[in-house]
């Protein structure tokens, strides 16, 4: 689904050279659900910026569903990849529904009633009231701006999802009902999932495989438990410290989709 | 190749006629161009005789989309008999649970409407009142600032000064040359059908240094400072910045509306001179190709033509154009709610008010000062 090969991401600043990646390589396999992993500032979101072409490699290549990332945003690109951004990034000028069925709209294929419908199914599908259709987005409070803007991004039901902190900023209900969700359509629909996370309960409740980003490249990439056996002191203080001790002990009751 | 194209075949069978919906019936080939009427068609056909049974078996993918196809074909109920796969079913259940009626949009009525009215009223009250507390709290920081002058923001306002007034330069020098030279062949032609040629430069002179220079000055200001202020005290209030000032316990009368007005005050009449100078060199170059009145008669009859007092008027006019656009653009970006769309608006609204708010001060000027220097 995703090849990164060789990646090189450098930003230029005025008399300093920030390497992001060094050499990177990655590679996501239809159903997998990828964690991302990583201290602050090792690129995560980055990758998922290169992912979906918004950000072009400095040197190597990103193929994602088969083609380079940066032929992704074409036509009926929605139903390709979804991605949920970290603030949600919905459009303030339009409703709820206009942000969610924008997609389908502006193809300009289907009747009305029916991307009416489909939008209505999707806003519900993330656990949201159908009273909340016509109102702004600046009425909403966060968790529903991201739960609008996940609804946005499945709209068209897309093989790849590339989800940016989905769970920050979600009560723990909000975030076990999204889990839920994830779950069953990754079940149901195969879908292949890439996120960044730092939330250890989302990570093992969903993630098949865990990639971890330090030195400018991927340390590790494994099952939940080959990532947390490897010997690197980043794992070390994330996984083992004590809330990773608290959120292994869910994974041993419960064992991970897939 | 396979055929993808969502479509249905029929089967005929002992118990009836039974549907075969067959390729992926997906977003991604739903929205193809054609594909939807192509199967809109076939699905009317099978809604006046609908078959007895529906085999879902052999489709290839079925998403929520191409679910909520068949499940609005179906008049929102399941089929009597129905065969499909547990992933199929699965997708089709929840279309099934979520789908209701939509909401309906709001109508107002007409007692909303005048309510709507009444509060649009309000809001311009509103507004004035919030100017007006802003002027004084302007009062206050400046008395602030004149008893503690080594507190003062200084570094802000020598930013702004460079932002507002050295960076407008090229821009505002462009426009009063063009606007000297049309205005200059325009009434000359005028004035030749009378011979009062050499009258170009009291028009000219009184015209631009008293009116025109300071009010277009201060138009090109308020577009382009204007907003920008606005701009950046909105995008402060959406990126939570102003709140952060506030918890912190900083002023942002103090830190903010002063050292912007000061530099508008300082820099709006430094600018009016350099589009005055510009305007009447544009003028006086015109005049001398169409008139051949000559820049040096031209400048020598200056002086006799425009009185000193003209100069301070203009001066003192730009001060308060300039205190005026800071004082709006502050005011709307204070204003501006936490979103982009709500930025949008209160720059619009900060320039149109700026530029309107600026004429009518000019058109009080006019009034006001009647008998002075004329």
């Amino acid at each position: 689904m995703v090849e990164v090969s060789g990646l090189w991401t450098v930003f230029h600043t005025p008399g300093h050279d920030a390497v992001v990646h060094r050499d990177l390589d990655l590679t996501v396999r239809r159903g997998d659900v990828l964690s991302l992993v990583g201290g602050s500032g090792t690129g995560k979101t980055v990758l998922l910026r290169h992912m979906l072409g918004l950000t072009a490699p400095t040197r190597g290549s990103v193929m994602v569903l088969g083609r380079p990332a940066e032929q992704l945003g074409s036509r009926g690109a929605a139903s390709r990849v979804g991605m949920l951004f970290q603030h949600g990034a919905l459009f303030s000028a339009f409703s709820v529904l206009d942000n969610i069925a924008f997609a389908l709209r502006e193809l300009k294929t289907l009747p009305a009633d029916l991307i009416r419908d489909a939008a209505l199914l999707k806003l519900q599908m993330v656990g949201l009231d159908a009273r909340h259709a016509h109102k702004m987005p600046a009425e909403l409070s966060g968790g529903m701006v991201k739960r609008v803007a996940l609804a946005r991004a499945l709209i068209m039901d897309p093989p790849l999802l590339l989800l940016d902190e989905p769970t920050a900023g979600l009560d723990p209900e909000s975030a076990d009902a999204f889990c839920g969700l994830l779950r069953s359509l990754h079940r149901e629909l195969g879908l292949t999932v890439v996120m960044v996370t730092h939330d250890l309960d989302t990570l093992f409740e969903l993630s098949t495989r865990v990639a971890v980003l330090a030195d400018q490249h991927v340390v590790v990439h494994g099952t939940p438990q080959e990532v947390i056996a490897f010997n690197h002191p980043f794992i070390h203080d994330f996984f083992l410290g004590e809330r990773g001790q608290r959120a292994m002990a869910l994974l041993h009751e419960r064992p991970p989709a897939g | 190749m396979e055929d993808l194209t969502p479509r249905i075949t029929v089967q005929d069978a002992p118990e009836g006629r039974c549907a075969l919906p067959q390729g992926r019936w997906t977003a991604a080939q739903l929205t193809l161009p054609g594909v939807w009427r192509g199967l809109a068609a076939s699905l009317k056909v099978w809604r006046v005789a609908p078959p007895v049974a529906w085999d879902l078996r052999g489709l290839q993918r079925l998403d929520h989309l191409g679910a909520q196809v068949l499940w609005n074909h179906w008049g929102r109920q399941w089929p009597e008999r129905l065969e499909l796969l547990a992933p199929q079913r699965a997708v089709l259940e929840r279309v099934a649970r979520y789908a209701v009626a939509p909401p309906l949009r709001l109508r107002l009525s007409w007692s909303q409407r005048v309510d709507r009215l009444g509060a649009g009223v309000l809001e311009v009250l509103e507004h004035g009142r919030d100017l007006t507390r802003l002027i004084g709290q302007l009062a206050l920081d400046l008395g602030r600032l004149l008893r503690a002058p080594h507190e003062g923001p200084w570094r802000d306002l020598s930013g702004h000064l460079y932002h507002i007034g050295a960076r407008a330069l090229p821009i505002t020098a462009m426009v009063g040359f063009l606007i000297g030279v049309v205005l200059a062949y325009l009434t000359s032609q005028q004035l030749r059908q009378f011979g009062a040629d050499t009258f170009i430069v009291n028009i000219l002179g009184l015209g631009l240094i008293r009116e025109l220079g300071p009010l277009l000055a201060a138009v090109l200001i308020a577009g382009r400072s204007g907003s920008a202020i606005t701009a950046q005290i909105g995008v402060m209030r959406v990126t939570e910045e102003l709140d952060a000032m506030r918890v912190m316990g900083i002023p942002r009368g103090f830190r903010l509306v002063l050292p912007r007005a000061l530099a508008l005050a300082v820099a709006m009449p430094l600018i009016t001179v350099w589009t005055t100078v510009a305007a009447l060199a544009g003028g006086m170059l015109a005049a001398d190709l169409a008139l051949g009145v000559t820049p040096e008669y031209f400048l020598h009859a200056l002086p006799r033509a425009v009185k000193f007092a003209n100069l301070t008027l203009a001066l003192a006019k730009s001060a308060v154009f300039g205190v005026l656009i800071a004082l709006i653009g502050c005011h709307f970006g204070l204003r501006v709610k936490p979103n982009t769309e709500s930025l949008g608006q209160g720059t619009t609204a900060s320039v149109v008010t700026s530029i309107t708010m600026v004429i009518l001060v000019d058109a009080l000027f006019a009034v006001i000062f009647k008998n002075v220097g004329i």
